[in-house]
């Protein structure tokens, strides 16, 4: 946490792949300054191309969303709100609104039940020892499949006029650096420690600790966002929110497509013995 | 409340330093969120979560997987006429639908290498198998149907002017092969589409596999027809089939579920559906009993390839529309409610369009 210098998670080296602790992120918008310097450090660390670039109009955010060449993503969120004893500002209308903007560094959550893993038909979506889940570019062979199995809208086909062309690509959870013992670059840089990296069961305590903190101090909105009564399980990217997931892009109840395997296959299996039943018999007595 | 200007921003900002040190808390508002203009809010009234961005990524498959669902569909039920044309003795017929089972194998293999990122790892599909995802099911899937159906289809040449027992027994079984791939081949596709996080799609997981099944059935026998083979087996698959595509239609057209799978009825993918759908199920349903056979299976042909057009372009469209996400999700919100997410001061509204011109 800030404050603890060196000793803070974020900074101190750490032995997580060998002795296979699961890890995570933990994410917190009532910290974040929307500096983007996670954005830019996941940029330049991992080597991703650059994309887009342009203005949007939605606020300051020109990222827009998460993509195969963009892994950390910074939302600005204006709401016109003020919740409890929260401090709002106002907005600089003549008005006396209160209101509040919130950023928030949105990434893959690593999900317990991984969409684009279980979907992978090559193999080359893995989880790792800190059960990040990574793709192994090497593998890959870009048929798409995880890009319509995500329930978080994160892993993409990069485009073809790009470096690396024609894979799929999301965050990696710096795995590179984790195996040697270094913290997520994301992580890293935050000056804030918007942006917490540590064991996930100590990340789950803190985010608890904030939740619960914030709501003390009037923010009565506060909560964790980590589907952990849906089909996903949880996740290793944990997110704080002040208000409600869809205002940031989080679907309320993400659930993993293979939930509806069940009736897809039974139904390829009615249809393919009914489809062979009639034609037999339509050839056979008619 | 009180609105600081200038040094008085300064001074407000003190108190508030002064009130959080003393008390640990401060109650009141603060002051200008920055110096500069507020920008455009993320919460407006006409868009659903952030901006109205989509929650999830569109399915970045080209032209070639729609054509792909069409030709393996007719090739994997081909299969399945083969086998019926050798129960009757028919051999023309059964080389008439080997020879569509395996040129529809290949043709089939190619377009799937074509839309992948990486084409030439095309055979890292057979690195692993997994059940539980239905690319990876239906790969082994269309290696299994291809190796019956090409030499399938060169034995079945082989054995007219052959007389060893070797070469007709292989035949044989390269067309029973084909079959029993052929009918998975042709259903296979439905799941692949139903088991994703579009809602339009996993909305139909239970309906698809059989939707696409009988459109392959259905072409499957529509070349036939056009080859002109008098085969009444023939046309009562033909019936079966554009009878079950008309349920089909009927079914999606009338149990809607609302914004979820919105696509399927609007807009252009809606109309392409609508017209596909059309052309598969009733329109050749009804040429077939006036006995006009040969536009029948020339339209039903046609719809079947629209109609996998239409499915992706729904499919596209429900992936970038936020409201059919939410719509679809557990205990999801009446959309009239969840429209508004924020109350929305019509002046913070207007002070956003500043930058309107650059969207
Ligand atoms: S958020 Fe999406 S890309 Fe990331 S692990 Fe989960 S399913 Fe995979
Ligand atoms: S695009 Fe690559 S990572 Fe994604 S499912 Fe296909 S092979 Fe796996």
């Amino acid at each position: 946490m800030i404050g603890e210098g060196i000793h803070s998670s974020n900074q101190r080296r750490h032995t997580y792949v060998e002795d296979e602790v699961p890890v995570g992120f933990f994410t917190d918008p009532t910290l974040c300054i929307g500096c983007k310097a996670c954005e830019v450090a996941c940029k330049e660390w991992n080597h991703v191309p650059a994309d887009n670039i342009g203005w949007t109009g939605h606020s300051y955010d020109n990222t827009t969303t998460l993509g195969a060449s963009t892994w950390r993503h910074v939302m600005f969120l204006e709401q016109p709100k003020q919740r409890g004893h929260q401090i709002a500002g106002t907005l600089n209308n003549g008005d006396h609104d209160p209101s509040r903007w919130l950023f928030l560094s949105d990434v893959c959550k690593h999900c317990e039940t991984a969409g684009c893993l279980e979907s992978c038909p090559t193999g080359a979506i893995v989880r790792t020892e800190t059960e990040a889940v990574f793709v192994q570019n090497e593998v890959c062979n870009g048929c798409g499949y995880c890009v319509v199995s995500c329930p978080f809208g994160v892993i993409d086909r990069r485009d073809a006029k790009l470096p690396d062309k024609g894979g799929a690509f999301k965050c990696t959870f710096c795995y590179d650096r984790q195996a040697s013992g270094l913290t997520p670059a994301c992580a890293k840089v935050c000056p804030t420690e918007s942006i917490r990296f540590g064991p996930l069961a100590d990340m789950r305590e803190e985010a608890a600790n904030r939740v619960r903190q914030l709501q003390r101090d009037g923010y009565d909105d506060a909560q964790l966002y980590d589907p952990v009564d849906t089909s996903v399980k949880g996740i290793h990217a944990l997110f704080l929110l002040l208000g409600k997931p869809e205002d940031y892009k989080l679907p309320p109840h993400p659930e993993v497509p293979t939930l509806y395997l069940k009736a897809a296959y039974g139904s390829m299996i009615a249809t393919a013995i009914a489809a062979a039943a009639f034609a037999l018999c339509a050839f056979a007595f008619m | 409340m009180h609105q600081p200007h200038g040094t008085d921003f300064e001074t407000r900002l003190d108190q508030l330093r002064r009130e959080a040190r003393e008390k640990g808390r401060v109650g009141d508002a603060g002051t200008h969120a920055a110096g500069g203009p507020m920008p455009n809010p993320s919460s407006s009234n006409n868009a659903f979560g952030y901006f109205g961005l989509p929650f999830l990524k569109p399915p970045v498959w080209e032209w070639m997987i729609p054509v792909y669902f069409f030709i393996g569909g007719i090739a994997g039920m081909s299969g399945l006429v083969a086998v019926g044309a050798l129960i009757k003795n028919e051999f023309d017929l059964a080389r008439v639908a080997m020879w569509s089972a395996a040129i529809g194998a290949i043709i089939s293999i190619i377009l799937l290498t074509a839309d992948l990122g990486r084409p030439m790892r095309f055979i890292y599909m057979l690195r692993v198998f997994k059940y539980q995802s239905p690319m990876s099911l239906g790969s082994w899937i269309l290696s299994a149907f291809s190796t019956f159906a090409v030499p399938g289809l060169v034995f079945t040449e082989w054995q007219i002017h052959s007389s060893i027992p070797i070469v007709h027994a292989l035949a044989i079984i390269g067309i029973i092969g084909s079959a029993v791939f052929g009918v998975f081949l042709a259903t296979y596709t439905g799941a692949l589409i139903g088991v994703t996080t579009i809602p339009a799609w996993n909305a139909h997981r239970a309906i698809l596999p059989f939707h696409f099944g009988m459109a392959g059935l259905g072409a499957a026998v529509a070349i036939p027809i056009l080859l002109g083979f008098p085969e009444p087996a023939l046309s009562s698959i033909f019936f079966f089939a554009a009878g079950a595509e008309t349920l089909v239609q009927i079914y999606l057209t009338f149990r809607r579920h609302g914004a979820v799978d919105a696509a399927l009825h609007h807009g252009k993918p809606g109309w392409v559906m609508r017209i596909g759908e059309t052309f598969s199920g009733p329109l050749p349903l009804i040429l077939a009993g006036l006995n006009v056979w040969f536009p029948a299976a020339i339209i039903f042909l046609l719809g079947a390839l629209l109609a996998r057009f239409g499915w992706l372009a729904a499919g596209r469209t429900s992936a970038c529309d936020p409201e059919s996400l939410l719509a679809s999700e557990r205990g999801a919100q009446p959309a009239a409610e969840s429209k508004v997410p924020y109350v929305i001061n019509p002046s913070i509204a207007s002070f956003g369009s500043m930058n309107k011109s650059q969207r």
